[in-house]
């Protein structure tokens, strides 16, 4: 087997190609249908992270994996569940998009997430769970495995328009990272 | 022209961080970079203390998102085409194959590409490496990859940079790689080196990877057979896509 290659960091200068106009928007932020999910990427002092890069992976609200073209030059119709964001001077991020759904029955829908920064040497995976009662969070393997105050570092809060969630890279609040071992 | 660079530590202060860390390291972590890894300043608060929580990959995660001919136009992939005139530097190549887990072609999957000029600088606002900027060059590429999970971008070859990570601070060349696998998980950012360069054992960015073999996996390779006539130099750099810790040994 070929060794895999390995990750290194984004640097300071990926807004020269990754960022593009409509990479937050996966859907209109006009679309009655649409939620914004935002939040900061704060650093290990609770600084906020201005060179960070957040991709976005998700179903649509029926719980489909739509495998559709055209997340860089959308089309304004086609959700394609795939978006990326760069923070901003105040590590701020926000994602126009639509409410994921279960991937099956009774399961917790979450967004995917991948993070990039400069600093950080090779991408971070998480989860953004849609929040809930706990019982119905307890649902989920992950969820459940993880003692209260790191579950909750998984789990978005309601906010005006939709959701809020800050990605914490080091601290108390650390958000959980994920291992994909299979 | 004056030295204004600020104190700091030395080359030798970070030199002796990456020896004793490679000294120290026992072989387990795989072929990745330390994320805790302090000759890389920048790190040091911007790295999870705690390890990461195995999980399942589930739904989303089991997939990748979709690119199409709608996402890129195939003349993206050549850096020296974007602008009236050609730009200065050693023009060249880059071509290589992307395989998954499995040994697999990663087919029709995004490739994004940016790198500093042929002198070292960034077209970028935050870039203040007192080197030309070329009118000429962007260096900024995307391609998607073909049946056989080829990748082929025409570029100039970029410049060593000065960076602040302490006194007298170079990186070595590279190129800035984005890439996308069969599922979320491969999804990878990275950089590709050139052989020989001198700056290579002093980079604490490349030493961040305590393994000898995922540093050579980021070597590409002169390969005469992708040397055009009259025209350019050639590198090959094949790229292997897999989950961050799946088991692996060495060929």
């Amino acid at each position: 087997m070929s060794v895999p290659t390995p990750g290194q960091t984004a640097g300071p200068f990926f807004g020269l190609s990754l960022p593009y106009g409509a990479g937050p928007e996966l859907v209109p932020p006009g679309d009655p249908r649409a939620v914004r999910l935002h939040g900061r990427v704060l650093d290990g002092a609770g600084d906020p992270v201005p060179d960070a890069l957040l991709e976005l992976w998700q179903p649509d609200p029926s719980g489909a994996v739509v495998q559709q073209a055209g997340s860089l030059h959308r089309d304004g119709w086609t959700f394609t569940g795939w978006g990326r964001a760069a923070t901003d001077a105040a590590g701020q991020w926000s994602f126009s998009t639509l409410a994921p759904g279960p991937v099956r029955p009774g399961a917790v829908p979450f967004f995917a997430l991948t993070v990039f920064a400069r600093g950080l040497l090779d991408r971070l995976w998480t989860r953004i769970y849609l929040p809930g009662s706990a019982d119905a969070l307890a649902a989920d393997p992950l969820l459940a495995a993880l003692p209260p105050e790191r579950s909750r570092t998984l789990v978005a809060v309601v906010a005006p328009g939709g959701f809020a969630h800050d990605i914490v890279l080091q601290g108390p609040d650390e958000t959980v990272f994920l291992d994909t071992r299979r | 022209m004056p030295d204004t660079a600020p104190p700091g530590d030395t080359q030798a202060t970070i030199s002796a961080e990456i020896a004793a860390i490679a000294a120290a390291y026992d072989g387990r972590s795989g072929p990745g970079p330390l994320l805790d890894y302090p000759p890389y300043r920048s790190s040091g608060l911007r790295h999870p203390a705690l390890p990461p929580v195995a999980v399942d990959p589930d739904g989303v995660e089991l997939t990748a998102p979709v690119f199409g001919p709608q996402d890129v136009d195939p003349g993206e992939a050549d850096l020296t085409a974007q602008h009236p005139g050609e730009p200065i530097g050693e023009r060249m190549v880059v071509t290589g194959r992307i395989t998954d887990a499995s040994g697999r072609p990663v087919t029709g999957q995004l490739v994004e590409l940016w790198q500093a000029n042929a002198a070292g600088r960034y077209a970028h606002g935050r870039d203040r490496h007192p080197a030309p900027l070329d009118p000429n060059f962007t260096g900024t590429g995307r391609c998607l990859t073909d049946v056989e999970g080829r990748y082929r971008f025409v570029t100039v070859k970029p410049g060593p940079y000065p960076w602040r990570n302490h006194r007298n601070a170079w990186r070595p060349a590279h190129l800035h790689f984005s890439l996308f696998g069969t599922d979320f998980t491969e999804r990878l950012i990275t950089q590709m080196y050139f052989p020989g360069d001198p700056l290579l054992p002093l980079d604490p960015i490349y030493q961040s990877i305590p393994d000898s073999a995922g540093r050579e996996a980021l070597l590409a390779a002169y390969d005469h057979s992708v040397t055009s006539p009259e025209w350019a130099t050639g590198y090959r750099w094949d790229i292997v896509l897999t989950g961050p810790r799946r088991t692996w040994t060495e060929s």
